[in-house]
């Protein structure tokens, strides 16, 4: 019984578990580590028109149960993504999700139309919450109606179904959530990082080079599951939950608040063979949640008992 | 081939003030392939801390499948790490990255092993592996102080070893760079804090030096982009190695330090 495929706009998933963009490159890295095929999907490193350095180092910082990051989009841009990223991760068998990023709004047209043309990408994943660097990104996604005009234009020209990543740095995520979903999204992604900082005790200065950075980790988890529990009640768009998932439990958890498949990033560097242990323990723990596929969990915590569908126990 | 492997301890100890040796039995032994290569080792099971903490391999015995690292107790990992014994288990993710090239330098030929602090660690392989092949090791350690210095007899056992002290309780006064003036020799390897780093690239740019670069990692295997330095002779500005995966050693002129 496969109790993990799942369905969401432009994607078959095998199973619904994903690295999140930013954590895992173009996956070139982790296939020194194991058969990418086991994947559901792979979300690649966010795609600019043309080549970006990113930030100066350092670029991460360690906090309580999570961590700072202020890479700064660093990609090698568009073209070399699409001659030689995106041919090199066809060789397997796996939906490729890209994260298209931009400064201003012609940019992220470019890339999303460019880029959807590959015939290995499925979905797009819009960044409109990047807080790391100083133009776009952020902007884009904290004002309703500038990120319900971007989604329509990048809906406009994109061959694939367009996921936003909505940032939780903002006072009402439903509001966000509801403005893309008007633009045009076909689903969501939630939650980028939190916008925060570390002090040097010796120093006394921030040890990111770029003084801020996003959070990310385990330490995010309860944002995310509460922001995705929001959301997920007033739009009808499926959502990729993502925010310090670290095991098959964390999972559960993000379907119950209302996801449809989730990514996994920070944990990648704590252990580099998270996504294949999650997937090999998914099942049995499904199976003794009492649930035959994955999907019965989603909206768990809010459904009401008509709209659950069977279960067991 | 990188491993995740749950390593054993076979030794750990305090060999001076607050820096430990840590000797563990690995399978991925027998892949390491030069000396300076890392390893990104978790210290706890749980999420605090929670990234894991590069840390070099200073020497390694292939046919005993053992290797050892020197580290300095410092934040919370390390703290962690320090009161682990011997027989425990620790989680370890290597070799990583990309030694220093022992083939740089001929028989009968001088190199230079200079070392800061806890950069000294990764030389002690490298000097072993290059007496090994005849070449003549000189070696120049800085430390802060008297009660920090390590290795030196161990490092005497191949060759000239001159360590100075910032505050002159040990060896000589100074920094590396001020002794290294009065040397002669045919290659440099180093390994410190950049700022040494930094001068000894700017002196010896008419000589063969390779430098090993310390930076904070993330992922520790290339993918996440966070340690990374501009390369040399670039006028875009955008091209990159990765410390981790391109690194972290590097002929000085190949990156911007």
């Amino acid at each position: 019984m496969n109790r993990l495929n799942v369905e969401l706009p432009g994607l078959k998933l095998k199973n619904p578990i994903m690295p999140a963009s930013g954590c895992f490159g173009f996956g070139r890295e982790y296939s020194q580590l194991y058969d990418l095929n086991l994947l559901g999907a792979i979300m690649i490193k966010a795609t600019t028109v043309e080549t970006r350095f990113g930030n100066p180092t350092p670029r991460v910082a360690e906090t309580h149960a999570g961590m700072l990051n202020a890479i700064g989009l660093q990609n090698p841009g568009l073209d070399k993504v699409i001659s030689e990223e995106l041919p090199w991760l066809s060789q397997y068998n796996v939906p490729i999700i890209a994260n298209v990023a931009g400064s201003v709004e012609e940019e992220y047209v470019e890339v999303a139309r460019e880029i959807s043309k590959s015939p290995n990408v499925h979905a797009l994943e819009l960044n409109i919450s990047c807080p790391n660097v100083k133009t776009g990104g952020i902007a884009f996604g904290t004002i309703p109606e500038v990120a319900k005009q971007l989604t329509r234009k990048v809906k406009e020209v994109s061959e694939v179904p367009v996921y936003v990543k909505l940032s939780p740095n903002v006072t009402n995520i439903v509001e966000m959530a509801k403005a893309v979903e008007a633009g045009g999204a076909d689903g969501l992604s939630m939650i980028n990082t939190l916008v925060g900082m570390k002090i040097d005790i010796k120093t006394g200065k921030p040890i990111l080079a770029n003084r801020t950075g996003g959070l990310s980790g385990p330490a995010i988890k309860p944002i995310a599951i509460r922001m995705i529990y929001e959301v997920s009640q007033v739009t009808n768009l499926p959502i990729i939950g993502m925010g310090g998932i670290q095991s098959a439990e964390d999972v559960i958890e993000f379907f119950y608040a209302g996801a449809s498949a989730v990514a996994v990033g920070t944990a990648n560097f704590v252990d580099p063979f998270v996504c294949p242990s999650i997937i090999e323990q998914l099942p049995e723990l499904l199976e003794k949640l009492g649930f035959d596929h994955i999907s019965e969990c989603t909206g768990r915590s809010w459904k009401q008992n008509g709209q659950l569908a069977y279960h067991r126990s | 081939m990188i491993t995740k492997e749950m390593c054993q301890i076979v030794s750990h100890k305090e060999i001076a003030a607050d820096i430990f040796e840590l000797t563990v039995k690995a399978n991925f032994v027998g892949q390491i392939k030069a000396p300076g290569q890392f390893v990104h080792i978790r210290v706890s099971n749980g999420w605090d801390p929670l990234l894991r903490r590069p840390i070099s391999i200073s020497s390694f015995d292939k046919k005993k499948n053992q290797f050892t690292m020197i580290y300095r107790k410092e934040g919370k990992g390390t703290q962690l790490l320090s009161q682990l014994d011997t027989g425990e288990v620790v989680d370890i993710l290597g070799p990583l990255g990309n030694g220093f090239p022992v083939g740089e330098v001929d028989k009968g030929q001088i190199a230079l092993l200079v070392g800061g602090g806890i950069g000294v660690p990764p030389l002690y392989e490298l000097s072993k592996q290059l007496t090994e092949k005849g070449v003549i090791v000189k070696h120049v350690f800085g430390f802060q102080s008297e009660s920090d210095v390590f290795y030196e007899k161990e490092f005497s056992n191949y060759g000239e070893t001159i360590v100075t002290t910032v505050d002159g309780s040990y060896g000589v006064k100074g920094l590396v760079t001020d002794v290294i003036k009065s040397l002669s020799f045919d290659c440099i390897f180093t390994c410190g804090p950049t700022p040494m780093l930094r001068a000894i690239k700017q002196e010896y740019s008419n000589k063969k030096v390779f430098l090993s670069i310390e930076e904070r990692m993330g992922c520790g295997i290339g993918a996440c982009f966070a340690c990374v330095c501009k390369t040399g002779n670039d006028p875009s500005g955008n091209s990159y190695k990765k410390i981790c995966s391109d690194g972290p050693v590097f002929r000085a002129e190949e990156v911007l330090i």
